[in-house]
């Protein structure tokens, strides 16, 4: 009796062909991921900059971290409307009764997340060149940028995995990811966490993307990180194992 | 080895409120064409699901080829290939690009030729760099069976292989499961359409609240309609009368 051969990682590769074809077809997908974040940039730059007081010359610098979550966040909200069509559609049903790897699908979305937000985290960068970005980090501090945006950008593909496996309607696989790109408003990411009041400024201090924020903005501008990176980290990686942990329940229930 | 290709015993399966089958059996013979006849929502797709290994039964047992469907689904998924009820096409990506992914998941040598050959038998070749979302029914429909044939799978599950088609698409369906019987591929399918099943099977199997109540060639199934009455023409009973006769007997009891 033959053995039951499993190719995980080429079945992954042609997930992950499939759903990047997905990403390059449809233009919404693109503007929605970087046109808006960078839109979002040139605001704050060139309209509310003036306004706001951070402590440094050079805005653009201090917005980036921040920009690049939200639009990290906001991608992730298509991972979610991906899988969910998957489900609906008999696609997933085909793949399912393939001899392939079980979970080949959806660590094919999952890596499908990694390399569009890895596309729109460097146009967004890029742009902010343009606008006066400058960093005076090294290849060890941008590595360890690309590092945590890495692991965020899986924390959050799982939460979405959870969402557009769970979800009865397109708008519900979608709608989870507002609160998500809502947070950076709340947090450091725009202003100092000082300027704000004690109960607002008790949550945005504590809550993930502050943590995060201030790492990234720290390796950017070659300043010593402190405890920013560890909290960072242990944020991203704790939500993602716990987060990993349901979309995969989720997933086992529905296959 | 053994001939049968599926063996079903004592088939249970129940969603949260529904009983929907309550003790199936039935066998299907290896290289032969199998349709399992049934109205709406009577548990052909829920037959087919389990058996591809979509779905868990809760009673019962069902094997493939010799593999058992809960404790061997990977074997199972070794030999089978399943054309769903609704057509699972990628939308988004070409018709060739389709059927170029399925042949790599498969694992074969030359996808691009295989994708080529089935376009070309399945008169797809015109529309094979289009969007499958630029295709009409049929031929999605078509592309969604050139899908399964990938890799020469030894059972084929067709889920209603004709629903929502217009004749011609249904008779061009037809033609290619004679085909695949006759090179000896065992073919699985279920239809409302009485005619397909006395056109294609080799056996006919009716499924109706959650038992079969018939199991047999179109020669057995005509014997158990009533004796002709006498009338001026002797008419011969179509297999819809048959249907409709044994669920009218089954329900006077
Ligand atoms: N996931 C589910 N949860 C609850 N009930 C279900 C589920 N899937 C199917 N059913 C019910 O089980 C019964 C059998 O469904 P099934 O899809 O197997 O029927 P079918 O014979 O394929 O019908 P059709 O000809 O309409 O395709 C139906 O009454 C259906 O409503
Ligand atoms: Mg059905």
């Amino acid at each position: 009796m033959e053995t039951v051969k499993k190719h995980f990682f080429s079945d992954m590769g042609v997930m992950l062909g499939r759903s990047m074809r997905h990403i390059f077809r449809s233009m919404d997908t693109i503007i929605t991921v970087t046109i808006t974040p960078i839109a979002m940039m040139l605001l704050f730059v060139y309209v509310f900059g003036g306004a706001i007081q951070t402590g440094t010359d050079n805005y653009v610098n201090y917005l980036l971290p921040g920009i690049l979550l939200i639009a990290i966040a906001s991608g992730i909200a298509y991972t979610a409307y991906r899988l969910f069509m998957d489900m609906q559609r008999g696609i997933f049903e085909r793949f399912h009764s393939m001899p392939i790897a079980r979970s080949a699908p959806l660590w094919g979305h999952v890596l499908t997340s990694l390399v569009s937000n890895a596309i729109s985290v460097v146009v967004i960068i890029l742009v902010a060149l343009i606008m006066g970005f400058r960093s005076s980090a090294g290849v060890l501090s941008w590595l360890a940028v690309a590092g945590i945006l890495a692991l965020f950008t899986l924390a959050l593909t799982w939460i979405a995995a959870i969402a557009g496996l769970s979800a009865t309607s397109v708008d519900g696989a979608g709608a989870f990811s507002y609160p998500l790109i809502f947070l950076p408003f709340i947090s450091s990411a725009f202003v100092p966490t000082e300027s704000m009041p004690s109960v607002v400024r008790a949550f945005a201090e504590n809550q993930p993307v502050t943590s995060i924020v201030e790492a990234i903005r720290a390796l950017l501008s070659g300043q010593p990180v402190g405890n920013d990176i560890w909290i960072a980290l242990a944020w991203c990686v704790g939500i993602m194992l716990v987060a990993y942990v349901f979309a995969m329940r989720a997933y086992k229930k529905r296959v | 080895m053994q001939n049968q290709a599926i063996q079903v015993k004592g088939l249970q399966k129940s969603y949260t409120k529904l009983h929907v089958l309550k003790g199936v059996d039935f066998e299907v013979e290896k290289g032969s064409i199998f349709a399992l006849l049934g109205s709406n929502g009577a548990g052909k797709t829920t037959i087919v699901k389990i058996l591809t290994t979509l779905l868990k039964h809760d009673g019962g047992t069902a094997a493939v080829n010799g593999f058992d469907v809960a404790s061997r689904p990977d074997h199972v998924r070794q030999s089978i290939s399943l054309t769903g009820q609704f057509a699972a096409v990628d939308e988004i990506l070409t018709g060739r690009e389709n059927l170029i992914m399925i042949a790599k998941l498969r694992h074969l040598n030359n996808p691009r030729q295989v994708a080529d050959d089935l376009l070309n038998r399945f008169g797809l070749t015109d529309a094979a760099d289009r969007r499958v979302s630029t295709y009409s029914g049929g031929m999605r429909r078509r592309l969604d069976i050139a899908m399964s044939l990938v890799g020469k799978p030894q059972l084929i599950f067709l889920d209603e292989p004709t629903t929502g088609l217009d004749p011609e698409g249904r008779i061009e369906v037809w033609k290619t499961v004679k085909e695949l019987a006759n090179g000896g591929t065992t073919v699985f399918l279920t239809t409302q359409y009485l005619e397909e099943a006395e056109q294609l099977a080799d056996r006919i199997a009716i499924l109706h609240e959650g038992k079969i109540i018939a199991n047999g060639t179109l020669a057995e199934l005509k014997k158990l309609f009533p004796p002709a009455k006498v009338e001026y023409v002797e008419k011969q009973p179509t297999l819809e009368e048959i249907f409709l006769a044994i669920i009218g007997k089954k329900e006077e009891k």
